[in-house]
């Protein structure tokens, strides 16, 4: 874990498609962090026109005050992608060669692939196209890992396990913990904790 | 004890919208209302869910006139009350509205609109702001989230010192951004009603309230517009108006509400803080022309940035204009000078481009190799992710059977769409199925009058669809018109139990209310039936016997009928994580590209649950997304598709 924020304002943007847990999953992270009492500002875009479209929900941590809900182009510190594509189109508007980019490799298609209008990349193309504009990237199937817990919808907390192991947020496993016991019903307090575990343990050194 | 109603000076990480709510808790606000709608749902949720803690009346009511019109008669019986909706909604109560701003109010009276710039989540992006001026009472914008909870504490006392209702405006980027927001103390709950009505007509507080009388308009407007006169002399020493940056600046940027902040992020970006201020406004109309005189005087360069319509930038020049003789001539750069988009959403990076221009700065940022190559990897790289309708689904269902028998009668019928998730139906998801749309409930009024048409000779079936929350919001009196003129059309009304689109708002043919009290719920076939419709009610799942109704409705096309396709929202609590069918594709019956049907379920069907299979070329199910409604089973022409009965279904 870091002490200090790594920038002033540290920029997150967590991505995905609609019914993903985005929301959740900046929620917490947010309430993460105004426990450790840093100013959080998010800037988030959900309502129906959201549904099966996609997701990114804008954070800016800071020391001194909120930032404006929406990151500048390429500002962006960490980006954690729930869905790959969407990963790859928050990279190229807000992304930068120092980015770290934590994404889940499962797809969800949009409409138009679904109907054959359009392909979907392949895995090795996704990771060869991400790599080369952002070095610092780390695939995992995060939905493979939620299902294994019983429920897709957990892939956001495995990431955002990821992102407190990394060692780029000022956060550990008990602000998780304390935040989840707030926040959650009590049934759901420890399958949360495990999926945070599995993500957590990922990158931790 | 909610978060909400902590009361300790703590720091809370807020949405806007329950900034808002948390403002009106310590504003004391006794009675609120609204009608859902994106991005101002989440206000009268928040308040809803601390009613009974804190005595409170909330409601979610039939439409946002009639919002407003509950609203006032708390403020009528001296009580502090709020209502809330969002920009389209402002519309629809602005009848009311101009009345009630003609016969003031009492106790505290707050108007909380919630814009969309952008149309992020709207039809269009539509601008609340206007109404202000229009009905003439005062506008407050908060320009961050403590503001936004701090301002609409504030609004409440300013309504009872100048007995008007107040006006608050939000945005998207503001209702749903969060940031941090520091409690203050709760006041007591001990509110009595009590309205008062035997003094004379003249006396604002102990006569009856009424709006305009004929022919002697002195005696509302001229206190009235003694109101808003009031109200700019208050705003003059407003401390939500502030000013940051150096005494003399070379340029000074006028804004207010999330424009704030995109502004400081810019001029942080481009590294100007010495040669640009900001000058925050909070009260935007009307505004106090004192203080707008002491900043236009530090600098000959005024950049206003505001989102949409240049109504800020039109009210400053109209100042400036008038001061000229003692500030001097100024140049203006906005929305006019073409520095700041007219349409859509503001971000930092727009209000860096407009300061690039303006003071010759550029930015530092990535190298243009990297821009390049991003930009290339997402013009050929990534499909785009249209949107559509959630696996599951009910309305796809129903375009779908109603596009197929539309295509069957081969006479170019159509459909009158309206505002719901079935929106899609403009689109492929929805088959290109609607062809109006405009605002709630326009599409049976529009039917109505299509249905008249064949006089002149129009003989294509109409149609109109339209949900329930809908049905009661605006759409009866279109079929109430409709029945009486008889207009020959049939409205299918689209019953999806709840407001689904915004979060499963209840509306009155629920039998609970915002408060989850039980309350009567209207049945909408026997208010239809009482109105003199034929009505018939199918369950858009069962595909073979909607179609046959619809075939049926459509070739008979005498008087206007009405159709309801009843079943719950794929996201409904009732519907979520409760499968009624297993979904299997037989890989030996499917035959994929070689059938006739060349893929009918993915390719047009298109249902999120349903996946193409490349490599064996056939169709599977997504077994993360699938709903088990069991629709694509009937959709499928050579039954390859198979459902299978699960056990754990609660029916």
């Amino acid at each position: 874990m870091s002490d200090n924020l790594l920038k002033d304002p540290y920029n997150i943007i967590i991505t995905g498609v609609g019914g993903q847990g985005n929301v959740m999953a900046s929620r917490l992270l947010g309430n993460m962090l105004v426990g450790r009492g840093y100013y959080v500002t998010i800037g988030e875009t959900f309502g129906a026109s959201q549904r099966g479209g996609s997701v990114m929900s804008h954070m800016r941590i800071s020391k001194k005050s909120i930032w404006s809900p929406q990151i500048p182009e390429y500002k962006a510190d960490l980006i954690i992608a729930i869905e790959p594509v969407e990963g790859i189109r928050v990279l190229a508007r807000y992304g930068n060669p120092a980015v770290k980019l934590l994404c889940n490799s499962h797809p969800v298609y949009p409409s138009s692939v679904i109907r054959g209008e359009t392909g979907y990349p392949s895995p090795e193309k996704i990771e060869s196209s991400v790599r080369d504009l952002a070095p610092d990237t780390t695939f995992m199937n995060a939905t493979e890992k939620a299902v294994s817990l019983g429920n897709s919808i957990l892939a956001g907390i495995v990431l955002l396990g990821t992102a407190c192991g990394a060692g780029v947020l000022p956060l550990d496993r008990e602000d998780f913990h304390e935040t989840i016991v707030n926040r959650l019903e009590n049934q759901q307090v420890e399958l949360n904790m495990k999926a945070f575990d599995m993500g957590f343990r990922l990158l931790k050194n | 004890m909610s978060y909400l109603t902590d009361n300790q000076n703590n720091d809370y990480l807020l949405m806007g919208n329950e900034a808002i709510a948390r403002g009106a808790l310590e504003g004391g606000v006794n009675v609120a209302s609204g009608y859902p709608g994106t991005p101002s749902s989440e206000i009268i949720e928040a308040l809803s869910s601390v009613a009974k803690e804190r005595n409170l009346y909330v409601e979610w009511s039939i439409n946002e006139k009639v919002a407003l019109e509950v609203a006032a008669s708390a403020s009528f019986a001296g009580l502090r009350t709020m209502c809330v909706m969002k920009q389209n909604g402002v519309n629809v109560a602005s009848d009311f509205l101009l009345h009630l701003a003609s016969s003031g109010t009492r106790g505290g009276m707050v108007l909380v609109a919630c814009d969309d710039p952008g149309a992020l989540s709207s039809v269009n992006e539509g601008e609340s702001r206007p109404f202000a001026r229009l009905v003439e009472i005062p506008l407050l914008e908060p320009g961050d989230f403590q503001e936004a909870k701090d301002i609409t504490k504030w609004a409440f006392e300013l309504s009872e010192e100048i007995r008007n209702i107040v006006m608050i405006r939000s945005v998207t980027r503001m209702s749903h951004a969060s940031g941090n927001v520091r409690y203050e103390r709760l006041p007591d709950t001990n509110a009595k009603a009590d309205f008062r009505f035997d003094g004379p007509l003249s006396d604002p507080e102990t006569g009856p309230v009424i709006s305009m009388v004929v022919g002697i308009s002195e005696l509302q407007h001229v206190p009235q517009q003694e109101k808003i006169k009031k109200a700019a002399e208050i705003f003059e020493d407003c401390p939500f108006n502030t000013y940051e940056g150096p005494e003399k600046p070379e340029l000074l940027i006028i804004t207010s509400s999330a424009c704030t902040l995109y502004s400081r992020e810019a001029i942080s970006l481009l590294n100007v803080k010495d040669r640009v201020g900001i000058l925050k406004l909070a009260t935007t109309w009307p505004l106090p022309p004192r203080l707008i005189k002491k900043y236009l005087s530090v600098t000959d360069r005024i950049l206003v940035v505001e989102e949409v319509l240049p109504i800020l930038e039109e009210n400053i020049k109209i100042l400036a204009a008038e001061m000229a003789h003692e500030i001097g001539p100024k140049t203006f750069y906005g929305k006019n000078a073409g520095n700041i988009p007219s349409v859509g959403e503001l971000n930092p990076d727009i209000v860096v481009s407009a300061l690039s221009t303006i003071l010759d700065v550029r930015v530092e940022s990535v190298s243009e190799s990297f821009v390049k190559e991003a930009a290339a990897l997402i013009e050929t790289g990534i499909p785009v992710r249209g949107l559509t309708m959630c696996p599951g689904c009910p309305h796809r269902a129903s375009l779908w059977s109603i596009h197929n028998a539309l295509e069957m009668d081969g006479r170019k019928g159509f459909v009158c769409g309206d505002i719901g998730c079935y929106v899609a139906g403009l689109w492929p998801g929805g088959f290109n199925t609607v062809k109006t749309l405009h605002s709630m409930g326009s599409g049976s009024g529009i039917a109505g009058g299509f249905g008249k048409l064949r006089q002149f000779g129009m003989d294509q079936p109409v149609l109109s669809i339209c949900g329930d929350s809908t049905f009661f919001h605006a759409a009866m009196p279109a079929l109430a018109n409709a029945i009486h003129h008889k207009s020959p059309f049939t409205m299918i009304i689209l019953d999806n139990r709840g407001a689904a689109m915004t979060g499963f708002q209840p509306h009155p043919g629920t039998p609970v209310n915002a408060m989850g009290e039980a309350v009567p719920s209207l049945d909408i076939a026997e208010i239809c039936r009482a109105m003199g419709a034929t009505v018939e009610i199918r369950n858009p799942f069962d595909i073979e016997e909607t179609q046959q109704t619809l075939h049926h409705l459509i070739e008979h096309q005498e008087g206007t009928k009405v159709l309801i396709l009843s079943q719950a929202c794929a996201l409904s609590p009732e519907r979520k994580d409760n499968p009624k069918y297993r979904m299997k594709v037989d890989e030996e019956i499917c035959i994929g590209g070689n059938c006739g049907c060349n893929r009918l379920c993915t390719r047009i069907f298109g249902c999120p649950g349903l996946l193409w299979d490349e490599e064996k070329g056939v169709s599977k199910i997504n077994d993360i997304m699938c709903t088990g409604c069991g629709v694509c089973a009937d959709i499928c022409p050579a039954g390859a598709i198979k459902r299978e009965e699960v056990a754990e279904y609660v029916g």
